[in-house]
């Protein structure tokens, strides 16, 4: 199967043109069918939605996106390594519960507003790939399958974020801190930026980076991929460690969006959304196969769809049979694509 | 490799009778009449869903809509439930079979991996269950007996000399069996007949050898298709009748409950000793499992009532998470060493 990743590398490119190359190697044929579905659904709202193409719904939309699109790009990377990640909803849930507590000084005193801000950023986000870490160590050094051993924390992670804060609502106001979701840079939210930059450097790891080419080479054929010298091990603890911090930065865009922590609601759910959309996006599922631009698409089309039903009067439960149903095609179409 | 799964079941059972044993010591009322029966009534449910998920994983698949089809299932029963008992149980059981009869087609026919199958199942069943319900609790019907599904016991037929105080040491034995919830004895049921198509039937050497193998059992023949739609048909349908019980035990459909039961569930069958990977299971031990899980709940509630610690209830499922470590190590360390 990593040979057909392999395809899509462009002939050896020169200095001048590299970056070039770069960006259009993120870009790839397969991704014209979840585009046309894309822009049938954008086609069908602006036509049928009122007030679709206002500067508000794309902002409702591409905020409510981000978080399932960060998420979504470290669970890429571990069904890419032929694993899955069921862990981050709670992992997002640690990370949100744990931002106040430190930059409120309950851990210890912080001197400096901006000071707590970025140790309330940093040390979650840390503390999330170490729960990563947990995961990857289970999966690599006890070959313990994935969804079993990223079950434990998915169990336990909502547990240990609602002892830690007690399962109580922790409101804050602190606005310096909410900027990395409300704040505006050239009239796009904070958080969409955070979201392309995350989604540009996993694009340009998977596609031109040794340690993308590792990741496909394992989820591929573990075994051959081993004996072919790959540090399989190393490779699947990483995978796990980034898909435990995206989720970490995925947790403190929610608080930040809603200046609250609830540990019991943060992250709800967060698995289902991701694997969805890297499912519709066209990634493969048993791994070997992955794209990232395509997970951003999945996404779209996910939040697009939940869109177009909800603003058009249909109730948010067929609207979980739709998402269910476009999960069996997406993946049934990737069967027939192969076979 | 034979003895395997047998040590690791082997492994439940004697942890659930320490557990029992240490907690019979420690707190009062432990065994009392009222939490036995408690404990009995409600995981009754679990261990019902669970029997389903061990057939499933032992064939190599896994079945994550079992939680909202107790959902939907429950709701079903729950419109039903004015038509009598056997409305109600019947239209749950057949709302589990639809979804079952749906997730087995998908995955058969279709060739969709069971772990995608059934998480879109997940979130379709949920969505059937919220429209049917109109995202409200669905009352059940106390004019029938239907509420007996979930809560009552057979004591209504014991002879009266078994229930006076007097009854003596069998009168008093049978007085336990004649108060044993209804749940209880549907799951029971369900396990004795679960054990027996494992071990005594064609259906159950399948479901193992294609666990063991898909490809080697297709290629001598089995019918590996159709025992694996009969898997999830039955996974529904028992998911299905653990949502009657729950309408029962709560007196109304519950379109949004049953998140979580599905990793509750695999947890169960896992500390019970089954093999993840499929092809090795015991339906005893997930009974054991899903026993154990339980009881640990009831032990930090006890434990709190004790006043030495105060835990909040949040601190179970860290403690579920933790046990359920506890256990995968184990088993890949018990899986290495037979391979060694």
């Amino acid at each position: 199967m990593s040979t057909v990743a392999d395809k899509s590398h462009p002939p050896a490119a020169t200095p001048q043109t590299s970056i070039r190359r770069t960006l259009w190697s993120l870009w790839s044929k397969n991704h014209a069918g979840a585009l046309a579905a894309l822009a049938a659904l954008v086609l069908f709202n602006l036509v049928f939605t009122p007030n679709f193409a206002t500067m508000q719904t794309l902002s409702v939309n591409l905020s409510q996106v981000c978080v399932i699109v960060i998420v979504g790009v470290g669970m890429t990377l571990v069904i890419a390594t032929g694993g899955i990640d069921l862990s981050v909803g709670s992992i997002m849930a640690i990370a949100g519960a744990l931002s106040p507590q430190i930059f409120q000084g309950q851990w210890f005193p912080v001197p400096n507003l901006y000071l707590a801000i970025a140790l309330g950023i940093v040390i979650p986000i840390l503390i999330a790939g170490l729960f990563g870490l947990f995961n990857g160590w289970l999966v690599a050094s006890f070959g313990v399958q994935p969804i079993i051993a990223t079950l434990i924390l998915f169990i336990a992670g909502r547990g240990i974020a609602q002892v830690s804060s007690n399962g109580d609502l922790q409101v804050f106001k602190l606005p310096e801190f909410q900027q990395i979701a409300i704040g505006r840079v050239l009239g796009v939210p904070f958080q969409v930026w955070i979201m392309l930059a995350i989604v540009l450097v996993a694009a340009w790891i998977l596609r031109r980076s040794v340690f993308g080419r590792q990741v496909l080479a394992v989820g591929g054929n573990q075994d051959a991929a081993r004996l072919a010298g790959i540090p399989v091990a190393r490779v699947q603890l990483l995978v796990y460690v980034i898909s435990g911090a995206c989720a970490g930065v995925a947790g403190l865009l929610v608080i930040a969006m809603n200046s609250a922590a609830d540990a019991n609601l943060i992250g709800m759910g967060a698995e289902l959304d991701a694997i969805a959309a890297v499912a519709v996006g066209g990634t493969l599922l048993t791994g070997g196969r992955a794209t990232i631009v395509g997970t951003l698409l999945g996404a779209l089309i996910i939040q697009l769809v939940r869109y177009t039903l909800l603003a058009n009067g249909v109730p948010d439960a067929a609207a979980l049979l739709v998402k269910a149903a476009l999960i069996v095609m997406a993946v049934w179409l990737q069967r027939q694509d192969r076979a | 490799m034979q003895g395997l799964h047998r040590t690791a079941g082997f492994g439940v059972v004697i942890a659930l009778i320490l557990v029992l044993i240490f907690s019979g010591l420690r707190y009062d009322g432990f065994f009392s009449e009222y939490n036995v029966l408690s404990v009995l009534r409600y995981n009754s449910m679990f261990a019902l869903v669970g029997l389903g998920m061990c057939f499933v994983i032992m064939t190599g698949g896994i079945d994550l809509s079992v939680g909202s089809v107790a959902a939907l299932g429950s709701v079903t029963a729950a419109y039903l439930s004015p038509y009598g008992l056997i409305p109600g149980l019947f239209g749950g059981v057949a709302a589990g079979l639809v979804v079952g009869v749906i997730n087995g087609f998908v995955i058969v026919r279709m060739k969709v991996l069971p772990f995608i199958a059934t998480l879109a199942m997940m979130l379709g069943a949920s969505g059937t269950a919220l429209l049917l319900s109109g995202q409200q609790s669905v009352p059940a019907s106390y004019d029938t007996n239907f509420m007996a599904l979930g809560q009552g016991d057979f004591l209504f037929l014991a002879p009266d000399w078994v229930i006076s105080d007097d009854a003596g040491f069998f009168g008093n034995v049978l007085h336990v069996l004649f108060s044993f919830p209804i749940p209880a004895w549907m799951a029971l049921i369900a396990y004795g007949l679960g054990s027996l198509l494992l071990n005594r039937t064609a259906f159950g050497r399948h479901v193992l050898a294609i666990g063991g193998g898909e490809e080697a059992s297709r290629l001598m023949g089995l019918p590996v298709d159709r025992t694996i739609f009969l898997v999830y048909v039955m996974s529904g349908m028992l998911s299905g009748l653990a949502g009657v019980i729950l309408a029962a035990q709560f007196g109304a459909g519950q379109p949004i409950e049953g998140i979580g039961w599905e990793l509750f569930a695999i947890a169960s069958v896992v500390v019970g000793g089954t093999l993840l990977t499929g092809g090795k299971g015991s339906v005893a031990s997930t009974l054991a499992g899903t026993l154990l899980l339980g009881i640990l709940f009831t032990v930090l509630n006890f434990e709190n009532g004790m006043g030495w610690i105060s835990l909040s209830a949040y601190w179970q499922s860290v403690l579920r998470g933790a046990f359920l470590f506890v256990v995968v190590i184990l088993q890949s360390r018990l899986v290495r060493t037979a391979q060694a």
